[in-house]
């Protein structure tokens, strides 16, 4: 673990001394990610983690524990009894066509949420690698919505696209486009998706702008010197090179649609109209907190944790089997 | 070494100004919005020029939305994440990095799992561990047949006196945000990095661990902590969905939460005008913070993203 995951994120540094085979032997053994010089006073290390630990059980392993359980059981609303069900809120949810439906929307909002946000921070990356003029402000201005809130991305373009007062939804309505988010599905899952986009791009940018820098020169000079034209030069060279930090970032863009846009979500549409923007994640809150429903909440909780391992693992898988191009 | 390709240098100045209008336009929008009054901003077409309220709407946008006393409660909020956030995650770091220990690995891979499960997806246990988050020291107690011991002997109910709600406090709003896999394991990568040999000539000269940790790691990592306050600054500030579900008080509101209360809904008012205003101001902090400490940020982003 220690020798892959201190690899930069182009992928284009020398990792340290150990060879990657002997990185993965000494993970087995306790003395993995242990200082040479080190200390052996056990009261202390204890002392030290503790506070960590405490916060993790109370806040992490209990709920976690908790949600686990919760999902196999029932709640009757009354009484507060609690009967054992099984797999009972599992199939139901399976079974329901609204979940199904969350679920799909949840996966294209994602999807496309996904491929903008990357597609966009690829262009604008590379023309910050290509210009040598204003880079540093240009910079600057890409980087403020890292700032902003999601839900203020979101207040943000629920204005601009409000059908009654909004600008942008005026210029779509004198083109003769029939704007309106409250009504149309469509116009609702356009809308989330662009304030997701916009709150993002800068994110996956800085990674990006980093990779291309940390592109040896001399394999560009060489290849120039070999006539290729700055175009090619960034498909041939940049781009596999800058490859790792792309699939790190398509993971972290897919964790990011389906956990964090919760409050672009509740700051536009709050899932409507119709459902048509009721992402998974909202949909657990809606479930859970407005209508009490606890063991469904529960059972959807499961799933996305599920999920979320997943992506974890998936960002790991990332980072260890790293492309590497060593020059 | 650049070589010339003016055609290609056009492209990409365009591309880098269609890139500045699309995050410039919006907040340029709402700053146009923010200084209109509320009859100007239901005209169409939308002015393309701010009007002359921006002042007076800051004024009535931070009265009606309270934000004097929300501003407070995200600055209160948002240090305390910070610091508890980067002290729990130094020492921990410190301690799987510098001490041999039983089960060191299964400590340092126990913080590390909790990376996998963000808290949007165990949203309904968390908040059951907020509102009673003496609940499992109960539950143990009373399973080991403590509690009935301590009644038996004393006449003390420990049950009735171990209640801890934390909802629509400063810790509850705190306290189960601070836990963090990715500080901890930064501060980790990051002392790996530090050369053996300071830890011994410290040993040497008789330094115990606190004092190697205060004299020596600490100052070490002053531009990691500086990246990682800012990034946390950041995160601390922009939390909505811990805040909406722990705060039922409104004197406990964050300046986020204050903001969403002013967007119109169907039926008031459609006071845009002052939701852009209070918009701009609630996102004051966190930009600063990022445009002054630009090149901090950066790097510990790109750190701590690995």
């Amino acid at each position: 673990m220690a020798s892959e995951a201190t690899a930069t994120v182009g992928g284009a540094s020398a990792p340290p001394l150990a060879a990657p085979k002997r990185g993965r032997l000494r993970l087995s053994t306790s003395e993995s990610g242990l200082k040479a010089a080190h200390f052996n006073n056990t009261g202390f290390a204890v002392a030290l983690l503790l506070p960590q630990l405490l916060v993790l059980l109370f806040f992490f392993f209990i709920p976690s524990y908790k949600a686990l359980s919760l999902a196999f059981v029932q709640v009757d609303p009354f009484g507060g009894r609690t009967i054992f069900v099984g797999l009972d809120n599992f199939t139901r949810l399976i079974a329901s066509p609204e979940y199904r439906e969350s679920a799909w929307i949840t996966l294209w909002l994602t999807l496309a949420q996904n491929v903008i946000t990357i597609g966009l921070a690829l262009l604008f990356a590379f023309a910050t690698d290509f210009v040598s003029r204003g880079r540093g402000i240009y910079k600057l201005v890409i980087l403020v919505p890292y700032a902003i809130a999601p839900v203020i991305s979101g207040v943000l373009w629920a204005f601009l696209f409000n059908p009654a007062v909004g600008p942008l939804a005026q210029m779509l309505h004198s083109f003769g486009v029939p704007w309106d988010p409250n009504r149309r599905p469509f116009d609702a899952q356009l809308l989330i998706v662009v304030a997701s986009v916009w709150k993002h791009i800068c994110y996956d940018y800085i990674f990006l702008v980093a990779a291309l820098l940390a592109v040896p020169n001399s394999l560009l000079e060489a290849s120039r010197l070999d006539g290729a034209r700055p175009i090619r030069r960034f498909f041939t060279i940049s781009l596999p090179l800058a490859a790792p930090t792309a699939f790190f970032l398509i993971v972290m863009n897919f964790t990011y649609g389906l956990f964090e846009t919760f409050g672009i979500v509740d700051a536009i549409t709050k899932g409507g109209p119709a459902g048509a923007t009721n992402t998974l994640v909202y949909k657990v809150y809606q479930d859970g907190f407005v209508q009490l429903n606890l063991g469904s909440s529960a059972a959807q909780s499961v799933i996305l944790m599920i999920v979320a391992i997943l992506f974890t693992i998936l960002q790991f898988r990332g980072i260890e089997r790293k492309v590497n191009y060593q020059v | 070494m650049k070589e010339r390709d003016l055609g290609l240098s056009i492209f990409c100045h365009a591309v880098l100004i269609f890139a500045a209008l699309l995050v410039g336009l919006p907040l340029y929008f709402a700053f146009v919005a923010g200084s209109l009054s509320i009859q100007e901003v239901q005209q169409t077409p939308f002015p393309w020029l701010p009007g002359r309220y921006f002042f007076a709407n800051v004024v009535e946008a931070w009265n009606t939305g309270d934000f004097a006393r929300s501003f407070a409660n995200s600055m209160i909020v948002t240090t305390g994440i910070v610091v508890g956030k980067l002290a729990i995650s130094l020492i921990a770091a410190y301690a799987v990095t510098y001490f041999r220990f039983p089960f060191r690995m299964t400590a340092f891979w126990l913080i590390f799992v909790s990376l996998m499960l963000p808290v949007e997806v165990r949203i309904i246990p968390t908040y059951e561990a907020v509102a009673d988050t003496a609940g499992p020291i109960r539950w143990a107690l009373s399973s080991l047949g403590i509690s009935g011991a301590i009644e038996a002997l004393t006449g003390y109910q420990v049950d009735a006196y171990l209640q801890w709600n934390m909802v629509n406090t400063y810790s509850g709003l705190v306290l189960p945000l601070i836990a963090s896999a990715t500080a901890t394991f930064l501060f980790r990568q990051f002392f790996l990095t530090i050369p053996d040999e300071l830890c011994e000539a410290a040993r040497i000269d008789g330094a115990g661990p606190a004092k190697f940790f205060w004299q020596i790691l600490l100052p070490l990592s002053t531009a990691n902590i500086a990246a990682l306050c800012i990034i946390q600054f950041i995160y601390g500030w922009n939390q909505y969905l811990w805040p909406l579900l722990f705060t039922t008080d409104k004197d406990m509101a964050t300046a986020i939460l204050g903001l969403k209360n002013l967007i119109p809904v169907s039926d008031s008012v459609p006071a845009w005008n002052l939701a852009m205003n209070a918009a701009l101001f609630v996102m004051l902090p966190p930009a600063v913070v990022i445009l002054v400490l630009q090149r901090w940020f950066t790097k510990g982003l790109v750190d701590a993203g690995k």
